[in-house]
């Protein structure tokens, strides 16, 4: 008797708002699942010590439960030191370079006619289509000695400089200059694409107005636009650092072995060393650092939304 | 010159169209094509110094775009655009001594109420001190003194306006160009902002011109209206002359509510025209108006289609029969009472449909009306106050 009443009870909870709840729930389920519990593994891991078991790592012995010497050979190893700092030096280069690049390219994506917009917004993520493993080997071919690419800017540069300057091959690849090269290449179109939604919803009777008093192109895009642009430029900057920052498959492909990114040294040290601890030490570390533009960034947009100013005389 | 426009009326002849003593802004022939779409024909008008001209005409006429060629977003295919005697082409709108109060007030989001009428005055070449008395004039003109920190989404509709009349007035332009400036408020702001508007204009002597599409709007603001239609100029002139004496169908049509007859000259007398009017069953008398006169030369004779144009609140209505000339009897169709007016729609045995205004001058109650619904009426108009047009052009 209680079991139909109840399957009513439920059915009538789901189309009253369990359905709405279901939808809202959903993608926290999805974080909670695939982000936090295994954040939360990772953290827990790199608290443990490494053992020759399997999997390698134990808690209790020497050091129960809290073991920091991860944390501390982070500080200590200049091995980790100079892998970060390659990596936010390469990621921060290569986030100005797309921005650079970028910019530009969202700004001509605006001002074109329609159908010729469909075209070119096809033609940025027209890329996405080949696999990106081939595409960084498309790189490496391109780059290596024997390339003809390498060939003729070899040629070029031979043709400028003075003969005893003269290269037989520029080297190219195994450098942080192929590491930078291939991420801006990879991570362009994460550049442009939140550039051109933000300045797609720019008013462009604004830059009519700013030019009607008075200011030529340059001023109208220095004055008017570019601050406009500003939540666009950090949404783009975030999404091609972060990751750029973490790259693994880059710097393994065409970086200098001797001077690694960060990510290669986390993945040496799950695979090759089997020092788990130590890797999620690292993977920790890296994600601390990178929560802080993120919160930068919301911190501006809470204030974008919230202005002070707000409270002036009525 | 204002006054001087808004008190003519009645029966004398309008003063000449273009009282021009120094043509301040003259545009030449200026056509605009865009594509094979030509959006301004061959306009030719002048503007004097200080003075509030209207640009009047529906959606797609070409007011916007003769607008946009004048403050240098668009150059014009053909024709010149001269404004304090220097010759426009080529002049990029950064150089322009004209600025603009957009449609949409395009206030800059990113920057204050005083930051955003501060922004012309950076280039120009004034201490920061004459700056910041300029902007303080300026907010004391709009009254928006205690709004200067304020961003522009943090006030209202009205003072946005405003806002976006002091920034284009802060760099003191020889010519202001306000595109629908009313158009964004509503409608009881609308009529308390252009007094506000005609003041500060009165107040600092800067020449306006106006794009409007409504007619209201236009007749208040302005001292001289130019009709515009399908990218033509149909007619200039202050709104009295383009009320009562309209040039052609399109410009009686446009500007208030009117009823137009077809018919044919009879017989001219002086500027005294008998005209055979079918739709009133048999002939009318009307004087007809100097720019008729004007456009025929002296080729107006007998035979000539004309038509006759009457506007609601110049024809009477009444009960019995009037014992004048140009009277017919009719049935009230509809019947709007508006309390201070009425307004009757009359059809003539004809056929044709006549709008009647009456000022309800007497209180009267529901059965004291001039006429109620289907009621016989007899309608009437005095030959002066009438409009004759030439039947065969629009």
């Amino acid at each position: 008797m209680t079991a139909p009443a109840q399957k009513r009870g439920l059915a009538h909870w789901f189309h009253r708002r369990g359905w709405s709840d279901v939808m809202i729930a959903t993608p926290y389920v999805w974080l909670l699942v695939f982000f936090l519990a295994p954040f939360l593994i990772v953290l827990a891991m790199s608290f443990a010590t490494r053992t020759p078991t399997a999997p390698p790592f134990s808690f209790g012995g020497e050091h129960p439960l809290l073991n920091l010497t991860g944390y501390a050979r982070l500080f200590h190893d200049t091995l980790y030191i100079r892998a970060f700092v390659t990596s936010l030096l390469n990621a921060g280069l290569a986030t100005i370079l797309c921005l650079l690049l970028g910019y530009p390219m969202a700004l001509a994506l605006i001002r074109v006619s329609a159908g010729w917009r469909n075209v070119l917004l096809m033609l940025v993520i027209l890329p996405f289509w080949t696999s990106f493993l081939l595409r960084v080997y498309a790189w490496m071919g391109l780059m290596g000695s024997n390339s003809w690419f390498n060939k003729l800017l070899t040629g070029a540069y031979n043709a400028v400089v003075p003969t005893d300057w003269a290269l037989r091959a520029i080297p190219m690849m195994h450098s942080n200059f192929a590491v930078v090269l291939v991420t801006v290449y990879t991570y362009l179109p994460f550049m442009i694409l939140p550039l051109y939604a933000n300045l797609e919803r720019l008013d462009l009777t604004l830059d009519e107005a700013a030019m009607d008093l008075g200011s030529r192109p340059l001023r109208v895009f220095w004055d008017v636009t570019l601050p406009q642009s500003i939540p666009g430029i950090i949404a783009g900057a975030l999404l091609v650092f972060i990751p750029a920052a973490g790259e693994l498959v880059i710097p393994s492909l065409v970086g200098d072995a001797a001077r690694p990114m960060i990510g290669r040294v986390i993945s040496d040290e799950f695979s090759a060393a089997r020092d788990w601890p130590m890797a999620s030490s690292i993977a920790v570390a890296l994600l601390v650092l990178m929560v802080f533009p993120m919160m930068a960034y919301s911190h501006y947009q809470a204030k974008a939304q919230h202005d002070p100013t707000a409270k002036g005389t009525s | 010159m204002r006054d001087e426009a808004k008190i003519h009326g009645g029966d004398t002849p309008p003063p000449p169209s273009a009282p021009t003593p120094e043509p301040f802004i003259r545009i030449e022939g200026v056509s605009k094509k865009f594509g094979t779409f030509q959006a301004v024909k061959d306009v030719s008008l002048t503007v004097t110094k200080g003075e509030v001209f209207s640009l009047l005409g529906g959606s797609g006429c070409g007011k916007t775009t003769l607008l946009r060629m004048l403050a240098g977003f668009e150059d014009p295919s053909e024709g010149r655009i001269f404004i304090d005697g220097e010759d426009m082409t080529g002049v990029p709108p950064w150089e322009r001594p004209v600025h603009m109060m957009f449609q949409n007030y395009a206030l800059f989001p990113h920057m204050t109420v005083e930051k955003n009428i501060r922004y012309g005055l950076k280039h120009d070449p004034l201490t920061d001190a004459q700056r910041d008395a300029r902007v303080r004039e300026m907010l004391e003109l709009v009254q928006l003194t205690p709004f200067a920190g304020r961003k522009p989404h943090q006030i209202s509709g009205g003072q946005r306006q405003r806002v976006a009349l002091a920034r284009a007035l802060a760099r003191q332009p020889k010519l202001l160009l306000l595109d629908e400036p009313l158009a964004a408020l509503d409608k009881k702001l609308r009529e308390q902002t252009q007094f506000e508007l005609m003041n500060i204009q009165a107040r600092t002597g800067v020449t306006f011109i106006v794009v409007t599409h409504d007619q209201d709007e236009a007749m208040t603001l302005s001292d001289r209206i130019a009709v515009m239609d399908k990218g033509v100029v149909r007619q200039i002139g202050s709104p009295t002359e383009i009320y009562e004496y309209p040039d052609n169908r399109f410009v009686a049509g446009f500007i208030g509510a009117i009823t137009l007859f077809d018919g044919t000259l009879e017989q001219l007398t002086g500027d005294m025209a008998q005209i055979a009017l079918p739709d009133w069953g048999g002939s009318v008398t009307a004087h007809t108006l100097p720019n008729l006169r004007a456009r025929f030369q002296d080729g107006l004779a007998a035979g000539q289609a004309l038509t006759l144009a009457l506007r609601p609140e110049k024809i009477t209505i009444s009960r019995s029969k009037p014992d004048v000339a140009n009277c017919v009897a009719g049935v009230v169709r509809d019947l709007g009472y508006f309390g201070k007016d009425s307004l009757y729609r009359v059809v003539l045995p004809s056929g044709a449909l006549v709008l009647v205004h009456a000022v309800n001058a007497r209180r009267t109650g529901e059965s004291g009306r001039v006429a109620d619904w289907e009621d016989d009426v007899w309608l009437s108009f005095d030959p002066d106050a009438a409009i004759l047009l030439d039947g065969l052009h629009p």
